[in-house]
């Protein structure tokens, strides 16, 4: 018999994905599921999801979970955290979930040095309810709250909230990843690691930004939305670490 | 017996929680409420609990809704705007069905309003306020001895109940100062088996959620719920009822107005008129029952409130229609004196109908 080289991590549970076709929001999951799993560290995680596509995340983790309120993770997750500190807890939030009507929770969050990772998936649009404009769609994106494309002058500039939250001293490590290659695959799990790993070793917050796709409302085939991942948004959101616990900043 | 000592109301009820078991809490200050907020963040790191000033109420709610689900004992307060701001998070732990003491210390509003005593939050606090079907156990205490007790309490019932459970009390109660006692053994904590801990070994994860995207299942959730709130009904109701025995003319008032509300009564039956109360503790579920077999006695009820006339409308409806209803209430923030009552309670008496709205 062959050896098994690869398998469900045990973090996940053994059901479909609801996620469309070319959406990275799968594995992501995966890879944080991978690293749990590697941390060993599954019998005290608490994830924390509130609304945007990833609303059904504990029906696919295999470990303790909260669905909060669209934007209300990061205070969900503090109340958490307060009474369980030794718990390994994480938020997982979309773009229209943590820049625009959460912004205050994850500022402060962070500002306070929470000692929680956020997982914060930036696909520049909001993909549950149907391809509506993010803080962080680009300037020019077309989305159906900005048919025209997005104008500075009516909606404002795209929120970049890595660099945004590396001022903060709470912020203990701050990434962007993508996981549009193989190689930028190897990055974000090495940097979702990092972010456990920081939470473990008790010294605050840590957030990973991952840029991803979403092929549905972008209207593109999920091969189109890669490329366009890497032509358009990596250009204006630079991948790299901005803020490490040994006190390194980009 | 333990020793009585002298406690403004805010302050007790934050010594009751701590009591109580309550070692986290997360608040936003706001006035007439902010001395349990200093209170808390001066006596929880006295006994190893977690005091946080959130950024927000929204955020405090929040926290509140992680901690519960996370199993513990938690508490919040605030005063009315900032109980607005709580209401998406209040109706997401009435979802969840998870345990937390909820205190608002009323002011006037709409609005801004004002920092003065006001009891206008009563639809809010017993008819929802935040979306959904849902109720919250809304008790309304009088005294700051009953702060103490009606705090303690809230902790059991919510536990008992998985429900988050209102503490609604105003500027008036909250600033005054009385002679109090705790007693430690009267709380009941109780296991949480359903709460998010991390698995710890356990096979199957523990979710906390208010979500059901299959209307079948969300249906059910609420046949649930209302199931639930049936037996709170049943079982949960409080009230004090004074001199109606022979009462002809009852009055009907809860928290800081029951007690300008008692000296008119008291007045009043001196003069030889036949008055008595009822003032109800549990606001929600509303004490309908008892007032109801008291119109069968009673020819007709007087309510009091600190507001245009919000609980007038369930006393109407415990009422239903057999004995007319009149009302006397200021707002704002002003108080109406016991002479102002008595005149009302003596007008009734003379034939003429009550004042709608002094
Ligand atoms: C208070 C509130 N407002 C609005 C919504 C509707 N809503 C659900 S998800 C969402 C946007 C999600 O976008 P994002 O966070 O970027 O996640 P994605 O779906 O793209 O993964 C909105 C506006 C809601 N559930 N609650
Ligand atoms: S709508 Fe977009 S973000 Fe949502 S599952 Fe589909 S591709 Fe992913």
């Amino acid at each position: 018999m062959a050896d098994k080289i690869f398998s469900r991590p045990k973090g996940l549970k053994d059901v479909p994905f609801h996620y469309c076709p070319g959406c990275h929001h799968g594995i992501i999951h995966r890879l944080v599921a991978e690293v749990l799993d590697e941390l060993d560290v599954r019998d005290k995680a608490i994830g924390v999801a509130p609304v945007g596509c990833s609303v059904l995340a504990y029906e696919y983790f295999n470990f303790d979970a909260f669905e909060a309120a669209h934007g209300r993770a990061p205070a969900v997750a503090t109340g958490v955290k307060r009474v369980h500190p030794d718990a390994v807890v994480f938020t997982y939030q979309g773009d229209g979930d943590l820049a625009a009507i959460g912004c205050a929770e994850i500022v402060h969050a962070a500002a306070r040095g929470e000692k929680i990772t956020t997982i914060f998936v930036n696909n520049a649009i909001y993909g549950m309810t149907g391809g509506q404009m993010a803080p962080t769609s680009l300037i020019g994106q077309v989305t159906n709250t900005s048919p025209y494309g997005r104008s500075a002058e009516a909606a404002g500039y795209p929120v970049k909230v890595s660099e945004m939250l590396a001022t903060l001293e709470g912020a203990k490590f701050i990434a962007r990843v993508a996981i549009n290659t193989p190689g930028n695959m190897t990055k974000a799990k090495a940097a979702i690691k990092k972010a456990f790993e920081l939470q473990i070793s008790g010294k605050g917050f840590g957030l990973v930004e991952i840029l991803s796709t979403c092929p549905t409302n972008w209207g593109m085939s999920p091969v189109e939305a890669a490329k366009w991942l890497a032509e358009s948004m990596i250009p204006y959101y630079p991948l790299g670490v901005y803020k490490t616990s040994e006190g390194g900043a980009k | 017996m333990a020793e009585k000592i002298l406690m403004k109301g805010n302050e007790a009820i934050g010594e009751a929680a701590i009591v109580a078991g309550c070692r986290h809490y997360f608040g936003y200050p706001i006035t007439p409420q902010t001395e349990l907020t200093e209170y808390m963040s001066k006596r929880m790191p006295q006994v190893n609990g977690v005091f946080l000033q959130a950024e927000s109420e929204v955020a405090a709610i929040n926290m509140v809704y992680g901690a519960a689900g996370a199993g513990a004992r938690v508490m919040t307060s605030s005063s009315s705007p900032g109980i607005s701001l709580k209401m998406e998070g209040i109706s997401y732990i009435a979802g969840a069905e998870l345990p937390s003491v909820i205190v608002n210390i009323m002011r006037g509003g709409p609005g801004l309003g004002g920092i003065q005593p006001a009891q206008s939050d009563y639809f809010q606090a017993t008819k929802g306020g935040g979306h959904g079907d849902y109720h919250c156990i809304v008790l309304a205490p009088n005294s700051v001895q009953e702060m103490v007790d009606t705090t303690i309490l809230a902790f059991d019932l919510a536990d008992m109940y998985r429900n988050p459970v209102m503490l609604l009390g105003d500027g008036a109660l909250g600033q005054m100062m009385e002679p109090v006692e705790f007693n430690p053994s009267e709380t009941k904590p109780i296991a949480k088996p359903w709460a998010a801990t991390g698995l710890k070994g356990r096979a199957e994860p523990n979710i906390v959620n208010s979500l059901h995207l299959q209307p079948e299942k969300l249906e059910l959730h609420n046949i649930h719920l209302q199931q639930k709130y049936a037996g709170i009904i049943a079982n949960e109701v409080r009230y004090e009822e004074l001199y109606t025995a022979d009462a002809e003319l009852i009055l009907v008032a809860y928290g800081i107005t029951s007690r300008i509300a008692r000296s008119s009564v008291e007045k009043a039956r001196r003069e030889g008129m036949k008055v008595g109360m009822l003032r109800p503790i549990t606001l929600w579920p509303f004490p309908e029952k008892p007032l109801a077999a008291l119109a069968g006695k009673a020819s007709a009820f007087l309510t009091l409130e600190l507001s245009a006339g919000q609980m007038i409308e369930d006393v109407r409806l415990a009422v239903n229609g057999a004995k007319p209803v009149y009302f006397y209430g200021r707002s704002g923030g002003m108080i109406p004196s016991p002479k102002a009552v008595y005149e009302q309670i003596a007008n009734i008496f003379k034939g003429k109908e009550a004042v709608k709205h002094g």
